[in-house]
């Protein structure tokens, strides 16, 4: 177990390297950054090619990688174009998101894992087929209008809550949109759930806790429902990505300031150094979460062992 | 604004797919094995057996035939919208713009002053290929390669885990912009190739949890102890216990693959004009969800009763597999 | 309830460890109706592209803070746009050529230091300096010696431009490299302005908190969230601030600044998005403004691309502009934020600066008929279908180039004419127009740098200029343009360049489209809210109850 652990730290320096040579490439395939800063004008040539020498890319493509990468490992993560360290935006655009993606797992757990049990044990019920119709509204309605249409009743017409996030961004306030950004997540998660326990129910050794004269509540919680939890575990770990990475657009509806519109901006603008940074910071996440997942299903099904 | 720019699906997840994928693997292997503890030996007869039992479980299942269906007709107008509009999706009068209905406009008219209706009927094309076939793509290869990592675990699972890993931190933005914004043809082919490029890492996760779970199992060990092959305890007893989870997670994506496209658009790489795509035409209708809710309300209309179909018709399909459930 | 405690416990734990500093009290710091605290605005903003050196801010919300900040040797009238003496005594001269600059004493700025004839110059110098990266440098380009400090290519030879020279305290002369004699009307633009000491002596200080001449100061800056602006009670200028100061919020959207501002958190917007239009009268009254700004939209042609530059094309695009049904699109996609354009300038030149309604005349004037007459003289659209390309990241482009290629397929009865092609991101869009590979028509877009028609004419249509991007080149314009700058009487230069307008209107340079608005909401908290014509907030004069 112990070096199982290990192994998979150890791994993590070659998925280090592969990922920010693979973004490195792609923000430069994207095209010449520069264009973009003079404007609606073209710049002129002797201040494009200033510009160009003075953020190194005037240098071949694995020269600017291997300086970005040496600079990397004395901690100096680069600046943005607007001049800010890209250290001080992975600062505070992190821990922003970071809180905003527990409250949308948060939602996913609780909420996701009891609708799911409850429709899974009653299939065809009407609180099945109310599921069901939440899940397609969610699914078919973009994320944008869900959470324009909250910010509207709970922000504007009942005076509930702020509708724009401060730049502290404390939890109180990323309720709502932790719901939002949780939304579809919320549909697999469910209809995971949903399909697992409906699956598993009938299992000889649900059969066998009922048989033994177990309580309903502590056959569902301590058989069927820790033995179904291994695809919404596995689903939970992937879709860390898309909370974090991914909530552009929960981020820009509730005027929040963190990874995703951080992240869209640096794309846009062409700013590897932002990109590169923030993409290495995710991805270490990612193996993080991926690992804990892993870890995760030797808890839930002890057969499974890692050596 | 972007309806959905994140990274994975959505604000939400780009999950896999394979609603079709999972029935084309259903009809290939999932025959014999899928009862627990059955063991080896299970000849042909048997699978045909099995396979026709769920087919005629099937055939009876209201829910599937209904679903069964509605695919059918989208499929039908898909190739044929004529049939059902005289319009031209192309054809807008922007006096008309955001205008309700009319006689002959049943839905009205959108933004730019188009008949919804015909643009509704007309956006199935892109957006049922989009989804089914991107769905296929990456249900197919998610859990092939996925199935492989569980089952076999050790060096390969490590590599294509980590893999996975750093798929996973490509931003669908990015990816977007690099991959789709060198091409500048209007068809649906680049599209599709890079919804699956990004979706499969998810898809591979479920399966390959789903199958490391489902090795576990004593009809599995059994199988071993009888001598059965690697591939064969794969594909006879693996593979058809542990696609539900598949099965889930690709019908859901299969919604928000459709909408993804129009978030691909929305940079500005996705389908471009003159393709008429429902995903388009949601996300260009969702900043004026206050003044005028129906230009969304029927392409998104369209999309919910799509994902219902395929969400109905992969539960009808897992539960007609499913032994326990007999 | 013993469980909510426990909760709110454990999240401010995580909190804590999560590095966020507000817990506990819940909410921000106490704000009412407007969100702001007494006598302050606060309005909403963008983070700025760029660093907020005058000659380094090419867009308006870094133009916004400096507007506030700074104040230059001229200022635009809020409402005429029309140049005043500000911090300039005088600025004479005899031959359009060599100018005498006086600066007024008694002036300023916040930290103390006077404003002298050297802040001037040393800021010029430093703006022009190739080596210093200012996006702005192209503003000094007609002082003598710009080539030296800023050469098109290769390393500077000088650091400073000999044409500027310091003759007194308060007074510097100023030679062209040729004749301009408008050229004082355009020192109200940003990057003139004066820059004190320590900017030069310590940047990275004055970076992190610039400090200027104008009326307000910064009290803090946390970049990328907020910046607070306080009234500078000694300020000597006579536009003193009637606020106690502005909170500018960056807000990752402007949908989401509206709604603040319909929430009662927020008491100024500007630039309200395009899908709130159509209820911001309900939503806000009369607390809404829309008024002319400095910005035109046109279509560009692709000239280096043989099949746009053939003689009879010019047929062709005064069809495509026939086709354009510029009414019905600025009354239903943008609800009257634009006004159809019949010129190649802005109304807010006012007649006297040049602006002249009906230039365009018929060519701009929706004409199915002939439009289609014309195209089919001119041999048609080249190819057979076009593309308008425009960049899909910023503004909401898509819609009126939908609307706009409708239009045009409608008039030529052919429903893939012309489609609109989105590239993702704006670099892109610029370096695939730099390198000339767009082979349709494309947009651009013009905002005044200065009221003059110089700027509307000269830089998008002279041979080789800096933003002509489609590499429109006609003789006789570049010659009227020449004879223009030279003239030292206002009224003939602005007829000369009405001439030259008629140029580019005869050879169909660029198709008008409409002139851009600029447009605001604002709470019942404060008063008198204007845009001036650069589309930026009159900060300085709101008043809050």
């Amino acid at each position: 177990m112990g070096r199982y652990v290990i192994r998979r730290l150890l791994q993590m320096i070659p998925v280090f390297i592969g990922t920010t040579l693979l973004i490195f490439v792609m923000v430069n395939v994207l095209g010449d950054p520069i264009q973009g800063l003079c404007g609606d004008k073209a710049c002129d040539p002797a201040t494009e090619a200033q510009l160009r020498s003075e953020f190194g890319l005037d240098k071949p493509l694995w020269q600017q990688y291997l300086t970005y990468m040496g600079h990397l490992f004395e901690g100096n993560f680069g600046t943005a174009f607007n001049g800010q360290p890209v250290i001080d935006l992975i600062g505070t655009a992190f821990p922003v998101t970071i809180r905003l993606t527990i409250i949308a797992i948060i939602f996913e757990i609780i909420i996701g894992i009891a609708l799911g049990v409850l429709t899974g044990l009653r299939r065809g019920s009407p609180s099945d087929t109310t599921v069901l119709l939440l899940t397609l509204v969610v699914i078919s309605v973009p994320t944008f209008v869900t959470g324009l249409v909250a910010q509207l009743l709970f922000g504007v017409k009942w005076n509930l809550i702020q509708p724009s996030v401060s730049p502290d961004a404390p939890f109180d306030q990323l309720v709502l949109p932790g719901l939002v950004l949780a939304s579809v997540s919320l549909a697999y998660v469910t209809r995971l759930t949903r399909t697992s326990i409906a699956e598993n129910r009938r299992s000889d050794y649900v059969r066998t806790a009922t048989a033994k004269g177990l309580p309903r509540r502590r056959v569902i919680v301590r058989h069927l429902l820790r033995n179904s939890l291994i695809p919404v575990v596995t689903f939970i770990g992937t879709d860390i990505g898309g909370l974090m990475g991914g909530a552009i657009v929960t981020e820009r509806i509730f005027n929040i300031h963190g990874v995703g519109f951080q992240l869209y901006q640096g794309i846009l603008r062409q700013n590897s150094q932002t990109v590169v940074g923030f993409v290495t910071v995710l991805v270490l996440v990612f193996l993080v979460a991926n690992l804990l997942v892993d870890l995760l299903y030797a808890v839930l099904d002890p057969r499974i062992r890692y050596a | 604004m972007p309806d959905k720019l994140p990274r994975n699906a959505g604000d939400g997840a780009i999950a896999p797919t394979g609603a079709g994928g999972a029935m084309d693997i259903a009809t290939e292997n999932l025959g014999p094995g899928n009862a627990p503890g059955a063991p080896e030996g299970g000849g042909v007869e048997e699978a045909r057996s099995l396979w026709s039992d769920a087919w005629h479980d099937l055939r009876r299942n209201p829910v599937f035939i209904i679903s069964a269906l509605v695919i059918l007709f989208l499929i039908f107008i898909s190739i044929w919208p004529q049939a059902i509009a005289s319009g031209n999706p192309l054809s807008c009068d922007l006096a008309k713009a955001q205008d309700g209905p009319a006689p002959g406009h049943p839905f009205g008219f959108n933004g730019q002053g188009c008949d919804v209706y015909t643009r509704t009927v007309y956006g199935a094309r892109a957006s049922v290929t989009v989804g089914i076939l991107a769905t296929l793509g990456v249900a197919i290869l998610g859990s092939v390669l996925g199935g492989l990592a569980g089952f076999y675990g050790g060096t390969g699972d490590a590599l294509l885990s980590r893999l996975t890993d750093i798929f996973f931190g490509i931003p669908v933005v990015l990816g977007g912009l690099v991959l789709l914004s060198v091409i500048t043809n209007s068809t649906v082919w680049p599209v599709i190739g890079f919804i699956v490029l990004l979706g499969w890492p998810q898809i591979s996760r479920i399966a390959r949890g789903s199958v490391i779970t489902v090795k576990q199992n004593d009809f599995v060990q059994a199988a071993r102890a009888l001598g059965a092959s690697n591939s064969r305890m794969l594909v006879r007893h693996i593979m058809p216990n542990a696609i539900a989870p598949v099965i889930v997670v690709a019908t859901i994506a299969l919604g928000t693959f459709i909408s993804l496209e129009a978030t691909l658009s929305y940079l500005g790489v996705g389908l471009k004009p003159p393709t008429v795509s429902w995903g388009i035409d949601i996300s260009s209708a969702s900043p004026y969800i206050r003044n005028a809710p129906h230009m969304l309300l029927y392409p998104a209309g369209a999309l919910a009763i799509t994902v219902l179909a395929f969400i109905m018709l992969g539960d009808a399909v897992r539960d007609a597999l499913d032994p326990k459930l007999r | 309830m013993r469980g909510a405690t426990h909760a709110k416990w454990a999240a401010c734990a995580v909190a804590v460890a999560l590095g966020a500093t507000a817990c506990g009290g819940g909410g921000s710091g106490g704000s009412g109706s407007g969100g702001g605290s007494k006598g302050i605005v606060s309005a909403s903003w963008g983070d700025p592209q760029n660093p907020l050196e005058p000659a380094n801010t090419n867009e308006v919300q870094g133009g916004k803070v400096l507007d506030m900040v700074f104040r230059g040797l001229k200022r635009y009238d809020p409402k005429t746009a029309k140049a005043q003496n500000w911090l300039a005594q005088s600025i004479t001269t005899n031959d359009s050529r060599n100018f005498t600059v006086t600066v007024k004493n008694g002036w300023t700025f916040s930290n103390g230091e006077k404003v002298t004839a050297k802040s001037f110059v040393d800021a010029w110098n430093y703006g022009a300096y190739l080596k210093n990266n200012q996006v702005n440098a192209s503003f000094f380009q007609y002082i003598d010696g710009y080539d030296q400090v800023h050469p098109s290519t290769g390393q500077p030879t000088a650091k400073t431009m000999s044409g500027l020279k310091v003759t007194g305290p308060q007074t510097f002369t100023v030679r062209l490299s040729q004749k301009f004699s408008t050229w004082p009307d355009t020192l109200g633009y940003a990057a003139f302005s004066p820059l004190p000491s320590v900017f030069f002596t310590n940047h990275a200080q004055w970076l992190s908190k610039p400090v200027g001449n104008g009326p307000y100061t910064i009290s803090s800056y946390t970049k990328g969230s907020q910046m607070q602006l306080r009234a500078w009670k000694k300020y000597p200028g006579p536009d003193k601030a009637k606020n106690g100061g502005v909170d500018l919020k960056v807000y990752t959207d402007n949908n989401t600044a509206y709604t603040d501002l319909t929430a009662g958190n927020l008491d100024l917007v500007d630039d309200i998005p395009a899908a709130q239009l159509k209820n911001v009268k309900a939503d806000l009254g009369g607390r809404y403004i829309n008024t002319p700004a400095g910005i035109i939209q046109t279509l560009a042609f692709p000239f280096y691309d043989k099949r746009w530059s053939t003689p009879n094309a010019q047929k062709v695009r005064t069809g495509l502009s026939m086709a354009i049904n510029r009414a019905q699109i600025t009354k239903t996609i943008f609800n009257d934020t634009r006004t159809p354009a019949t010129d190649w300038t802005s109304p807010v030149l006012g007649s006297a600066g040049g602006y002249k309604a009906g230039l365009c005349g018929s060519a701009c004037d929706f004409n199915p008929a002939q439009a289609r007459k014309l195209i089919k003289e001119g041999g048609g659209i080249p190819g057979g279908r076009m593309t308008i390309t425009y960049n899909a990241d910023t503004g909401s482009h898509k819609e009126w180039v939908d609307a706009t290629c409708n239009s045009i397929n409608n008039v030529l009865h052919n429903d893939k004419a012309c489609v609109g092609a989105p590239v993702g991101t704006f670099a892109d869009f610029r370096s695939r127009i730099a390198q000339h590979k767009l082979t349709g028509p494309f947009r651009a877009g013009w905002q005044m740098d200065y009221p003059l028609i110089q700027d509307f004419l000269q830089p998008l249509y002279f041979t080789n200029a800096s933003s002509n991007d489609g590499k429109f080149s006609n003789p006789q314009f570049d010659k009227l343009v020449n004879q223009a700058n030279a003239e030292t009487d206002k009224t003939k230069a602005v007829q000369l360049f009405q001439q030259a307008e008629g140029v580019v209107r005869d050879q169909m340079a660029a198709i008008p489209l409409w002139y851009q608005n600029g447009s605001a909401g604002f709470s019942d908290r404060v008063s008198n809210v204007a845009l001036n014509p650069f589309s930026v907030p009159v900060y300085g004069d709101i008043k809050v109850k």
